[in-house]
């Protein structure tokens, strides 16, 4: 397909949704009183509902599904392996625990940058470690079995944190941190979040192309004048920026960074670099969509959007390992 | 004319001597063909020639240029590089793949145009692809596979060209086709560097043979002069029959030396 209609098409679509779950919600709204309050007319309350409840919430699950998206786009093409997600390698878990450390320590208050610098330093530390892993493992197998062990350990010290939490607060804090949500986020939290989500999307987009060269492997990209240090080292720093800044928003929300890269791939000549933007407008759209679920179905305490991810996630997973095995050997 | 020069060039892993001493002048409009036994150093002083394994002594120069004072980028756009192992972890298409060669100019292979998208359809059309530019290259035969490589390597127009075994997996007819190519390569002037095993196939096409063992360059000049029965028992350890021709090359080994 052609970029151009590719992008129109895809935001598009991602509009349509957009407005579908500002439309949505537990607040019935007629079409009427919903286009008022739309276009800045409606009453009061219908304004609110509209634009400080549905409006940032749905803009954060966006910005969390897009970054994912794109994380895992650029992951998959520095490791060259459709498995390789924030989410499965232990890195969204390694942020969230992060984000933890700091909420435990009391050392994040709200509006405050340390959360999400928190998040973003958990992120780099386990991408880093990846990527030396990935310079010596030979298979991706081990790989994907060092992102196993990195996400049970940060999983064993957010235990240990919940275990320890001084009060029911900072316990129900930690908790919707490991679970993933963007119910009740305000723009604010975007906001502390962009700057981060910035740099990270810089940082993948200036080394697409390489990415793509690196389809070849390593060998065969140095050879077509790849920079593979500066390629690994702005992958990495990019991807960790981007999935401790979406950790930071709605905490650890597996598997988006897998499928939506995966679903666009066909459609862009299976092209490292050309998947990243169209993955992360799906992993937006997914996400959105994900939420109005989450906001939809009738549970007696609001489902929490990483636990429907995950539920939808891990048997996607299961089904790209298989088939990739199949295809790749 | 260029010169790409390697002087005194060392090689040490994990305290094994891979490359010891070697110095060779490659120069435009030649194919040289290093061959050896396994183990001699082929791959390593391939590599070393294209900056890929650092040297503990030596250096490698390009038109008097030491190697790394280039850019990844300029050195890519001077020596293009076919290694021995050709995966793709995506399935592109044979297009892209090949666009992939113009990496150096600064071209992405989903949008090739003007001068890069020229030279992506010249190496089509040299290396015969054009009819299956749009296939997906994880549908390619092996034979297909190793003439997309070429095309990618000469898609970037270099005046050098280092090739790894390029023709190792091949039948009989497409490594003719593949060393064709290589040969029209140096014949219109590109300098080509190439490591195979195959000796009757390299002293028909190669205008210079580098012969190594155990690390070192032991011999260096046209076929025709070093392709003896005495040095196959010196480098390889076995008897050989060789008869040279225009035509065809023929080497025949007998059995391992007494």
């Amino acid at each position: 397909m052609k970029p151009l209609k590719l992008y129109l098409i895809a935001s598009a679509g991602v509009g349509l949704i957009f407005l579908a779950a500002l439309f949505i919600g537990t607040t019935p709204m007629s079409l009427t009183r919903f286009f008022r309050a739309l276009i800045g007319a409606g009453e009061a309350g219908d304004m609110i509902v509209l634009w400080e409840i549905r409006a940032p919430r749905t803009l954060a699950a966006f910005v969390v599904g897009a970054s994912l998206g794109a994380s895992g786009a650029a992951l998959q093409g520095l490791l060259r392996n459709p498995l390789a997600e924030p989410g499965v390698l232990g890195v969204s878990a390694c942020s969230a625990l992060g984000g933890a450390v700091a909420l435990f320590y009391g050392a994040a208050s709200a509006a405050s940058l340390t959360a999400p610098l928190a998040a973003v330093v958990g992120a780099l530390a386990a991408t880093i470690i990846l990527t030396l892993a990935a310079q010596y493992a030979a298979s991706v197998v081990t790989l994907i079995l060092i992102g196993v062990g990195l996400s049970s350990f940060a999983g064993a010290v957010m235990a240990l944190l919940l275990n320890l939490a001084p009060n029911p607060f900072s316990l129900a804090e930690m908790m919707s941190w490991t679970l993933g949500s963007v119910a009740n986020r305000s723009y604010g939290d975007i906001a502390l979040a962009a700057p981060f989500l910035a740099v990270g999307g810089v940082c993948i987009a200036s080394v697409a192309r390489s990415l793509s060269a690196l389809t070849l492997g390593e060998a065969s990209a140095y050879g077509l004048g790849v920079n593979l240090e500066r390629t690994r080292i702005l992958t990495v720093l990019g991807a960790s920026l981007m999935t401790g800044a979406s950790v930071s928003i709605a905490g650890a929300i597996g598997f988006i960074g897998l499928v939506a890269p995966h679903m666009v791939r066909p459609l862009v000549g299976h092209d490292p670099a050309r998947t990243i933007g169209p993955a992360a407008l799906l992993g937006g759209a997914v996400l959105i969509v994900a939420d109005m679920g989450v906001r939809l179905i009738p549970t007696t305490t609001e489902l929490r959007l990483g636990v429907l991810a995950a539920l939808i996630g891990a048997p996607a997973f299961v089904w790209i390992a298989m088939r990739s095995r199949a295809r790749y050997g | 004319m260029d010169k790409l020069t390697v002087k005194g060039a060392c090689v040490v892993k994990d305290n094994a001597e891979l490359l010891r001493d070697a110095d060779a002048v490659f120069a435009a409009g030649e194919l040289a063909v290093i061959v050896g036994p396994n183990g001699a150093g082929k791959t390593t002083l391939l590599s070393a020639l294209l900056g890929l394994t650092p040297l503990i002594a030596g250096a490698v120069t390009l038109n008097k240029t030491p190697l790394e004072d280039l850019a990844p980028a300029q050195r890519a756009r001077a020596i293009a590089y076919i290694p021995q192992e050709q995966s793709h972890a995506w399935p592109m298409a044979v297009r892209a793949s090949v666009g992939l060669g113009r990496y150096a100019y600064g071209a992405s292979p989903g949008a090739l145009a003007g001068e890069d998208a020229a030279a992506v359809e010249r190496a089509l059309t040299d290396c015969a692809l054009t009819p299956l530019q749009h296939r997906s290259v994880d549908t390619l035969s092996g034979g297909e596979r190793a003439r997309v490589a070429c095309a990618r390597a000469f898609a970037a127009e270099t005046p050098f060209l280092l090739a790894d075994e390029p023709v190792a997996a091949l039948d009989p007819a497409h490594q003719l086709n593949v060393m064709t190519l290589l040969r029209r390569y140096a014949d219109q002037g590109g300098g080509a560097v190439v490591v195979m095993h195959d000796l009757s196939l390299a002293a028909r096409f190669a205008t210079r043979l580098l012969w190594m063992k155990d690390g070192r360059i032991v011999a260096d000049g046209a076929p025709k002069d070093t392709l003896t029965a005495t040095r196959m028992r010196d480098v390889f350890e076995v008897d050989a029959r060789i008869s040279l021709g225009d035509e065809a090359a023929h080497v025949a080994v007998v059995g391992p030396s007494a």
